[in-house]
């Protein structure tokens, strides 16, 4: 695993600081405001309450969530140029919510179990996925990169929302079996839409399960903006099912991370699940295919863009003299060379074989698919000694 | 040997389950104190707790992609959809994410789901109560579907379904459940009949017919009618409907060269095309004439004072077996 120095179990104050009052009575405990602990430029900003939960988080591991959320950007953009250049069939960008999904992916503990969605690239990144894995998919060489199982974060679903329900059985079963490890979920303001989602949330209050629901806000569902998807605060919609909700400004790693850790700290007493709005942007398309240009305003992106949550964890480092020189050099050496080791990993990878086709379809041998695969084969060999050589 | 109800013997066979493997949980809407509409999980809830056997709030897509969750945290969960037409709201959940899973994972995450769908007609029911949608099913690949028409093979199939790793969808005839039968409870899991396999319920040399969960009894009762004119039928139960055991109806249609298949479920796109065309291809040569099909209607499932002139009933399957033989039947002298 990427690191576990910052889950909520990780300082001692957050040990002993008392959970926000945010319950279920009293669930919208962030009056609708923003909890913000670094702005848009750069200076740390107090909130008592939430800085207790930060309060462990030394220099030198706030350094090191700007390298996380520096090395996700690079890998991301290094994801886009391959699409670019034909290496990928398709890319879906996380440009913009670095710190949604550093600030919560680190949070974690290597026993808690992450369902994501597709643009969650920068969780996988916390939960130690190579990012090679992370393009197999977008590439054609499999339905998906990685071992669930090695490193606790499930694969990346593409049908929206489906995956809270995922979490919450998982979170079921965590309870069953006694633990106090947590699900989470992880979706866009898009998927609250669904009725899984919905579902889902009634699901976790029912039973109190251990499950947290992490929403990045980026404010837009491909073409569909946020505001007619929801008439009020995504955050607000959480009290109508009981579960308490907290909403953060999403580009501050800071406040992602104190805010998280509140919500597991909470799912491993045995509180219950807890819904998370990270107010974020999609800065880039929504997938490589897609054209923002169509759908939105040119000054939207720029009034976001002075938002930039990587930009202002630089500008408070640079402040607290953290962010020298050559922790800036190492740090975009780092970068360079997890996009240079993805970039040959990409050019590298293996076709797979046709017959490959077949494999894991059911656990067991089926007769259906066996003779499928045994007259495909004889198909294929009926082509040896032709020009379509090797097609075998 | 014990003579238990359809439903007791599916209910007998989740208690064997339950006690086999701590892992193994019943969810589904009204199953704890009530034992589930049909009583099918009566005082399953009181033996083995609120944690094995959930009631869960009224959401079938919900009681499904829960289970993935617990699936994927190792768990084997059984669901219960109340009744078949009120499946569908789970269809996303069990065609795109339980199907589909373990191929997408390579194998490395096992979707152990079994899926308990009381299915079918014939018990006067209103709207969405009386469907058979097993073809749906049948077309998604991951699936394994089977049916059961008897309470032996309830008892032993549902333990079969609940152990396999790969996800099951168990469709029991509601029509049949108060039928008794006799049950051996102490029946070999690892000897009994593998669940992929049909069974010949009843052999025949002239016609074959072919058929799954309620419409076994009246093919059974087809099949005797008709050796009272001198005419013998072998009736195949298929038990499994993904995949279809091909090689004992092909075995039987070259012994007796005709084919007939019934269920319930309307006829186009529907499983007896799959075994028309699937045994024609395979044994053309054997065949004396076209294979013949005697289903549900293309039509809405209907309202039930009609519901009989729609289910395939025993003078509609011997009519079918006429056709098949060339006898006078009600389409002679009409082409096509």
């Amino acid at each position: 695993m990427r690191s576990t120095v910052l889950t909520d179990e990780a300082g001692q104050d957050a040990n002993k600081a008392p959970n926000p009052g945010i319950s279920a009575e009293n669930p919208r405990r962030t009056g609708g405001n923003l909890v913000q602990l670094i702005s848009p430029k750069g200076e740390r900003i107090s909130h008592p309450e939430f800085d207790l939960w930060v309060s462990d988080v030394t220099d030198e591991q706030l350094c090191s969530l700007y390298e996380d959320m520096t090395v996700i950007r690079r890998i991301d953009a290094e994801a886009t140029a391959l699409q670019r250049q034909g290496e990928l069939a398709l890319w879906p960008p996380l440009l913009g919510q670095e710190a949604s999904q550093i600030g919560s992916g680190r949070a974690l503990r290597d026993d808690d179990f992450v369902f994501p969605s597709y643009r969650d690239n920068g969780v996988a990144y916390c939960r130690g996925v190579e990012p090679t894995d992370m393009v197999r998919a977008w590439r054609g060489n499999a339905s998906f990169g990685w071992d669930p199982y090695r490193y606790n974060i499930a694969t990346q679903q593409i049908m929206i929302g489906s995956q809270t329900l995922h979490a919450t059985g998982y979170a079921m079963g965590i309870q069953d079996d006694g633990a106090d490890s947590v699900a989470v979920a992880f979706f866009g303001d898009g998927a609250t839409s669904e009725g899984d989602v919905n579902e889902a949330m009634v699901f976790a209050a029912s039973f109190q399960a251990p499950v947290v629901f992490i929403c990045q806000n980026n404010h837009w569902a491909i073409s569909e903006p946020v505001r007619i998807q929801s008439h009020i605060q995504i955050a607000d919609r959480a009290s109508g099912f009981g579960i308490p909700s907290m909403r953060v400004d999403g580009n501050d790693v800071l406040a992602v991370l104190a805010v998280t850790r509140i919500a597991l700290d909470r799912a491993r007493k045995g509180g219950g699940p807890t819904f998370i709005e990270a107010v974020t942007y999609r800065m880039g398309p929504h997938t490589t295919a897609d054209d923002p240009t169509r759908y939105r305003d040119a000054n939207e992106l720029e009034d976001w863009a002075a938002k930039d949550p990587i930009a202002r964890l630089k500008a408070l480092l640079r402040t607290k003299g953290l962010l020298t020189d050559e922790v800036e050099a190492k740090t975009k050496a780092k970068a360079d060379e997890v996009a240079g080791n993805l970039r040959a990993g990409v050019i590298n990878m293996p076709d797979p074989a046709p017959l490959d086709l077949f494999n894991h379809v059911y656990s067991t041998p089926n007769s259906w698919i066996e003779r499928q695969k045994d007259h495909y084969s004889r198909y294929l060999e009926s082509f040896s000694g032709s020009t379509q050589e090797g097609a075998l | 040997m014990s003579k238990l109800t359809f439903a007791r013997a599916i209910n007998a066979g989740l208690r064997k389950s339950l006690e086999s493997d701590p892992k193994i949980i019943l969810m589904g809407e009204d199953i704890g104190a009530l034992g589930g509409v049909f009583r099918v999980t009566d005082g399953l809830q009181k033996d083995f707790g609120k944690h094995r056997v959930v009631d869960t709030p009224l959401a079938e897509s919900a009681i499904i992609g829960t289970a993935v969750g617990l699936a994927y945290r190792g768990y084997r969960p059984v669901c219960e959809i109340q009744f078949d037409g009120f499946i569908y709201p789970a269809f996303d959940q069990i065609v795109s994410q339980v199907a589909k899973m373990h191929y997408r994972t390579q194998g490395r995450v096992k979707m152990p789901i079994t899926i308990r769908v009381p299915f079918g007609g014939g018990i006067g029911s209103p709207e969405h109560h009386s469907e058979s949608p097993e073809a749906y099913f049948t077309h998604t690949s991951g699936l394994r579907v089977i049916s059961v028409s008897n309470p032996q093979d309830a008892y032993t199939m549902i333990q079969q379904a609940i152990a396999s790793d790969d996800p099951v969808l168990y469709f029991e005839p509601k029509r049949r459940y108060h039928d008794k039968g006799d049950v051996d409870e102490t029946a070999d899991l690892s000897t009994a009949l593998s669940m992929e396999k049909a069974r010949v319920v009843s052999s025949g040399s002239d016609v074959t017919l072919v058929t799954y969960g309620p419409l076994v009894k009246t093919a059974s009762d087809a099949a005797m009618a008709a050796s009272d004119e001198g005419i013998s039928v072998e009736v195949i139960d298929l038990r499994s409907l993904a995949p279809i055991d091909f090689p004992a109806v092909e075995a039987s249609v070259r012994k007796t060269g005709r084919l007939v298949i019934t269920h319930e479920a309307a006829q186009s796109g529907g499983l007896g095309a799959e075994i028309a065309a699937s045994i024609t291809e395979r044994c053309f040569n054997y065949l004396e004439s076209a294979p013949v099909r005697i289903t549900g209607f293309d039509i809405p499932y209907p309202y039930s004072k009609l519901e009989m002139h729609h289910l395939p009933d025993l003078d509609r399957i011997l009519d079918g077996v006429d056709r098949a033989l060339g006898r006078g039947n009600s389409l002679s002298g009409l082409e096509g």
